[in-house]
């Protein structure tokens, strides 16, 4: 395939879904300690919490933004940050009649059901009783199992105990630049507790997907298996998710008691600029679990699509013995987009295990950079990490970049690195397109080949819609 | 079926094909042989379309239309099928969903209904059986760690479920053993009607006692320089391309 045709392919015009208008209750740009001090006071907190904004405020300005990263863009100006609005009332378009026709498309592509699309696309939620309902359903299951799952700040009122015990456990604030921020401003996200020996009885998918109301620019995520217990928590949608905050700094934290397993699936596809690399999403996550039981698992999905720019490094620490730490990623990048991300495996108990397949994806004038650490320290005995990156490019103007690191400081330890580059080759789109099959097709067919060690991991339904997201990315018309 | 006149094509600013003619009527099939380097392969590619390979003078006309105007996948869909000499690698898609895209861009342009899963799923049964494949085969990555027997028989396997009029086969038994040849040849013999066309393309006459041609040419130089049938094949075999004038 030559250039110009790639290039014809990947520049198809980009459609923007619609913005809701949003009422809200607004503090005036700026952060402050006294900004740091209303958040709290609004949110009705527990002192320990305000605290603990406090605390990350202070060491936070006594930080500089990273600049180690692979990625380029205008500095951001913190003070121009609205950093606390609640919204008060919804006006969104009535019906799916009074929605972008070229949304509804997009929606249509990804196969997303009628009522989750009325959801999505902001119509107004007396409309929608019948999802609502189905919520409420999920909430009484949940209940039954003893699960408790809900926004971060309900948590905050009614389990006050479990967040002081375990919030910034994981990820502390003085991590880094912007989880410190984070900390001291982060509005909300979602709390999930499973306790000891419970199987979480659904995918929190499900879920999760038709209560996925407004995230926030700084959102807040802890979840905590107790011993023997089990969860699968799908985070994002493959929807296109549009957000007037340009900045998204959240922080997620998981922690996995004895023998516990937390699966944590995230499908990323927010608002990635336009064609010439204007506007768009910097998404800059400090995502982390924490194996802190004996045989406990942490397994991180990504497929991140979206986002002008992606910072993210989703890691765990293997601090149980036996414990088993996963990582598996699609980033794609189009257009202008510039994506760091990788993870950080960090080996402390004895016997512990980490996987790593990374598949990056660069279109366009995209920038793809995997980077990855795996350390082993003294005392992980018979460690063992195996780790594969590949990237694949289409067209000749993108680049992929490979960072991998690694630290071993016992000399049990078994780690293996497997590379690879590769272009969509003329060789593959020919033998495709001498079967019939038509050249947007058979790019999407390769691709997906590429990502299936990866869309394999995710939970069934969103394979489906992973794999039709990744021709839409392409296609440009994320939506 | 196909009508090409005159055809003059390069690859890379080289002159392989130097006034080619050959006709080729529905039912019929044809071999190609002739020794490296006297432009079999290209033929193959020039009809499928590949970039690269360019037509410098003379036409093609493909069921009375002109071949040349037609894009690859068109050319595909119009049921020109070319098994190839090297069948290509696609990691992470699986054989039969591979198929199943192919033979559904074909019936859209059809105007046909996608096939149905379960019909789909007999059919391509039953063809694997028939070229003595592993069931399991269809659902590794297309091609994807293969013997080259192996290869073969999915390039013919395609073909089978595809149906198409026109198949050209391009050094289909290089690398073949004796079993897996005659496999092959049942595969293209059972496809063999008279309204589908073959054109094989091949360095030896073995292949030929398998699969029968009406019609045997040698191609030297970038031309055709002498046609026969079947016998043509077995002098050559006897007495080389140099005793026929090549």
């Amino acid at each position: 395939m030559s250039n110009q045709e790639v290039k014809d392919y990947l520049e198809k015009a980009y459609t923007p879904g619609f913005i809701t208008d949003i009422e809200s209750e607004a503090f005036l740009p700026g952060l402050s300690e006294d900004v740091v001090r209303a958040i709290s006071a609004k949110k009705n907190e527990p002192d320990f919490l305000l605290k603990f904004r406090l605390q990350a405020y202070r060491h936070w300005l006594t930080m500089q933004e990273p600049t180690w990263a692979y990625v380029k863009y205008p500095k951001v100006n913190f003070n121009d940050i609205i950093y606390y609005s609640a919204p008060k009332k919804k006006v969104g378009p009535k019906n799916l009649s009074e929605v972008d026709p070229e949304l509804l498309r997009t929606y249509e592509k990804l196969g997303i059901p009628l009522r989750e699309q009325e959801m999505l696309a902001g119509v107004a939620v007396d409309a929608v009783f019948d999802s609502v309902s189905v919520a409420t359903t999920f909430k009484e299951k949940l209940a039954d199992a003893g699960v408790i799952f809900g926004s971060f700040s309900e948590a905050v009122q009614n389990h006050p105990e479990l967040i002081e015990r375990y919030l910034g456990t994981v990820v502390s604030y003085t991590d880094n630049f912007y989880a410190a921020l984070n900390s001291a401003v982060f509005s909300d996200g979602s709390f999930c507790f499973i306790p000891k020996g419970v199987r979480c009885p659904m995918e929190l998918s499900t879920y999760f997907r038709i209560n996925a109301a407004k995230t926030g620019q700084f959102e807040r995520t802890l979840i905590v298996a107790e011993e023997s217990s089990y969860v699968s928590y799908l985070e994002g949608c493959t929807a296109p998710m549009r957000d007037e905050n340009q900045l998204h700094a959240a922080v997620v934290e998981l922690v996995a008691l004895d023998n516990a397993q937390i699966k944590y699936s995230t499908v990323q596809n927010w608002y990635p600029g336009d064609k010439n690399g204007k506007g768009g999403i910097y998404n800059f996550v400090t995502k982390r679990g924490d194996c802190r039981g004996h045989r406990s698992k942490i397994s991180w999905t990504q497929i991140e699509t979206g986002s002008a720019i992606t910072w993210k490094y989703p890691s765990v620490i293997l601090r149980g013995d036996h414990s088993v730490g996963e990582f598996y990623s699609v980033a794609l990048t189009n257009n202008y987009q510039q994506a760091d991300t990788g993870t950080k495996m960090i080996h402390i108990g004895k016997n512990t295990s980490s996987t790593i397949v990374s598949k990056g994806i660069s279109a366009g004038h995209g920038q793809n950079c995997y980077r990855g650490l795996v350390k082993v320290l003294k005392s992980a005995e018979n460690a063992k990490n195996y780790t594969q990156c590949d990237s694949l490019l289409l067209g000749s103007e993108c680049a992929a970049h490979t960072f991998p690191y690694i630290e071993v400081k016992n000399n049990t330890a078994e780690v293996g690195h497997e590379a690879a580059t590769s272009k969509i080759s003329d060789e593959q789109l020919f033998y495709c397109l001498q079967r019939g099959i038509d050249q947007e097709d058979a790019i999407n067919m390769i691709v997906n080949g590429f990502c299936k060690q990866v869309f394999k991991e995710l939970p069934m339904e969103f394979a489906v819609e992973a794999q039709k997201l990744m021709a839409v990315s392409l296609e440009g018309a994320v939506g | 079926m196909l009508n090409i006149e005159n055809l003059y094509a390069s690859v890379d600013g080289k002159q392989i094909l130097k006034g080619l003619n050959l006709t080729i009527n529905p039912g019929e099939v044809h071999a190609i042989m002739g020794p490296n380097g006297a432009g079999k392969s290209t033929l193959a590619n020039v009809l499928a379309g590949r970039a690269g390979y360019e037509v410098t003078s003379g036409n093609i006309f493909y069921k009375n239309k002109s071949l040349l105007d037609m894009s690859v996948d068109l050319r595909a869909r119009e049921g020109l099928f070319l098994a190839f000499q090297y069948p290509v690698e696609i990691p992470g898609v699986s054989n039969i969903s591979f198929l199943k895209a192919a033979m559904n861009a074909k019936r859209r342009h059809r105007e046909q209904t996608e096939m149905d899963a379960m019909d789909f799923l007999a059919a391509i049964k039953s063809k694997a059986k028939q070229m003595q494949m592993n069931e399991e085969m269809l659902y590794r990555a297309v091609n994807e760690g293969f013997s080259g027997g192996e290869k073969k028989r999915n390039e013919v396997l395609q073909m089978l479920m595809l149906e198409p009029c026109m198949s050209i086969l391009d050094e289909t038994d290089s690398g073949l053993d004796i079993d897996a040849l005659q496999v092959v040849a049942q595969g293209v013999n059972a496809l063999r009607a008279n309204n589908r066309s073959f054109l094989v393309i091949t360095h030896y006459q073995r292949l030929l006692n398998y699969i029968v041609p009406d019609f045997v040419h040698v191609l030297a130089d970038g031309k055709i320089i002498k046609s026969g049938d079947k016998q043509l094949a077995i002098e050559l075999e006897e007495s080389g391309y140099v005793g026929v004038g090549g």
